[in-house]
């Protein structure tokens, strides 16, 4: 069997007197799309949370490619290769595609040899190329503010992959859409898999999830309810593991 | 199958060009306007007189010195309002270090001891400002507000209720000649700043975070920018521009005073946003704060220059404030969201 390019062992979460995991291990392989489904309070955003550095675990390990990470912070599950797009998409609208994709890690050139400037050319053409190996086409010298949400999304997704994503944890990604639009980042999701980028699709919506995950995972009350490989399983299933019973 | 935008065609293109330059135009049409009008009244030519230029910039430096870094704070979305004030702190104490020096030192030396003692204090209430603001989370408007009312406190404590007489003669020379006869020190001081600002705000790192911060301040704060720090430094970085509007009026009145700035600093607001500031943060360029400046310094000088009531002045700039918001929407509107 093929390594596990992440992998979570045991991990717990509480708040106070609240139990919001408890003992959760998975495995994410390359190239795959896991789905993580459950109920509204069921733990899935407080796992990613725990995988995206937003919450410390008060247990449990996480593994990259074998080797444990220490993830305290935001920064370091992205040095480890790990971008996660929350809902909001975390663009500042007021700014154009290039100035998105390299928020916070501007390249510099120096005008008239001296002073530092920010290299509007390289950010606009490097963002052109990987919103082009993701067969994203839309303009560049627009704010991210006039996009549409498909588009906006898109943008959210390019960052997550110049900047060399391995992992990607995608929150709710078709919620706030029309359903061509959710049709259309169902595409771009398949389009990463054949790029060997592995996924973790949170969502509450079972036909997206069917539609693009190759295993499905339930928690309930925080806990691991179940696990489906996705051609095995049905709609009836999920949601039995959901509610429980 | 791709995401793909259909080209779509401007829905009015000449009007979204007409609204994008329209401060300029609304300068050009204010000068224009003043020039005939002197012709036809007096005879004279209103705008190709070195003395009317001069005085027209001369009135444009303090709102536009308190307009550049209220840019900066108004794109990062938030307000400074006690920038008025620390323009008079700083004056203050300029004025009294130099008076404290009398002739122990030489006037260069002492004018400088003085501007220096006085852009460090102005640092203080920024930094405090920023602080409150960035660290405690106080609402901008309420944290400056407050601060306006403790700047100028200590301004006029400071002063002792009084203006401070300075009598150094590199000091009045520093805000009352001109650089080859022609531009006075003070507004070549004010040429190069916004030069500065303009570069800082286009096209460094630091500018281009206060864009990403007025934009989604989270966004920021996820892509690894330190909000916080960047905030302080913001707020600072006004009161610096404030202090050096207050050293500027020390030498040009020769003397210190707690309500310097207290005209202006309305002023200075309406310019940032007449130049196309928004005041939700995002949006503003140095250039748009510069005729925005220019434009309101033009009504006042020329309606003075025609002879109509000095009253008059406000409710001229307030009008075109009105109409800056007004055409600034109208272009939001035609461009669509």
């Amino acid at each position: 069997m093929t390594q596990p390019i992440l992998e979570a062992k045991g991990l717990s979460k509480r708040f106070g007197g609240h139990q919001a995991l408890l003992n959760v291990s998975f495995q994410l392989f390359p190239g795959e799309v896991l789905a993580l489904a459950g109920d509204n309070g069921a733990g899935k955003s407080t796992l990613i949370k725990c995988i995206s550095g937003a919450h410390l675990p008060n247990d449990g390990q996480i593994f990259m490619d074998g080797k444990q990470v220490h993830i305290t912070n935001p920064q370091e599950s992205r040095a480890a290769g790990i971008e996660t797009i929350y809902q909001d998409l975390a663009l500042a609208e007021n700014l154009d595609v290039g100035a998105n994709v390299f928020l916070g890690r501007e390249p510099m050139t120096k005008v008239f040899g001296i002073f530092p400037m920010i290299n509007r050319k390289l950010m606009r053409s490097a963002s052109a190329e990987v919103l082009d190996t993701l067969e994203i086409h839309t303009r560049l010298d627009k704010p991210v503010g006039d996009l549409s949400g498909g588009q906006k999304q898109a943008v959210a997704i390019g960052r997550a992959i110049y900047w060399k994503a391995r992992v990607l944890i995608m929150d709710e990604p078709t919620a706030a859409l029309g359903v061509p639009e959710q049709r259309k980042v169902v595409e771009l999701i398949h389009r990463l898999k054949s790029q060997g980028v592995s996924i973790i699709f949170i969502s509450h919506n079972l036909i997206d999830i069917f539609a693009v995950a190759d295993r499905i995972m339930v928690l309930r009350r925080g806990e691991l309810a179940g696990e489906r490989l996705s051609k095995d399983t049905n709609g009836d299933e999920i949601v039995k593991l959901m509610v429980g019973g | 199958m791709s995401l793909s935008v259909k080209e779509e065609k401007p829905r009015s293109s000449v009007l979204q060009t007409l609204s994008a330059v329209w401060s300029w135009l609304f300068l050009a049409f204010l000068v224009v306007f003043f020039e005939v009008w002197a012709r036809i009244a007096f005879g004279q030519t209103f705008v190709l007189n070195l003395n009317s230029v001069q005085s027209i910039l001369m009135a444009a430096v303090q709102p536009l010195l308190l307009g550049l870094g209220l840019t900066f704070v108004i794109v990062a979305g938030g307000i400074d309002l006690s920038v008025g004030f620390i323009v008079g702190l700083a004056s203050v104490i300029g004025a009294r270090v130099m008076q404290e020096l009398g002739s122990s030192v030489p006037p260069f030396l002492g004018l400088l001891i003085g501007i220096a003692v006085a852009l460090v204090a102005s640092l203080i209430p920024g930094l405090i400002n920023g602080l409150l603001i960035a660290r405690l989370k106080v609402p901008p408007f309420i944290g400056t507000l407050g601060m306006y009312g403790i700047a100028r406190g200590f301004g006029y404590l400071s002063a002792n209720g009084v203006t401070v007489p300075v009598d150094n003669k590199v000091n009045s020379d520093f805000g009352n000649t001109s650089f080859l006869g022609i531009i006075p020190i003070p507004v070549l001081i004010t040429i190069i700043l916004v030069f500065i600002m303009h570069y800082v705000l286009s096209q460094t790192k630091f500018g281009q975070y206060t864009y990403a911060i007025g934009g989604n301040k989270q966004a920021a704060q996820r892509a690894g920018i330190n909000v916080e720090r960047h905030t302080v430094g913001l707020y600072m970085l006004t009161a610096l521009l404030a202090g050096i509007a207050g050293v500027i009026y020390t030498g040009r009145f020769t003397a210190g005073a707690a309500q310097a700035g207290e005209p202006t600093m309305l002023n200075a607001i309406a310019a940032v946003v007449i130049g196309g500031a928004s005041l939700f943060g995002g949006a503003g360029t140095i250039v748009g704060t510069v005729i925005g400046a220019l434009i309101i310094a033009v009504i006042d000088f020329g309606l003075v220059y025609i002879n109509v009531s000095p009253f008059y002045q406000f409710i001229a700039v307030g009008m075109v404030i009105i109409l800056s918001v007004l055409v600034d929407q109208s272009r939001r509107s035609v461009v669509g969201s």
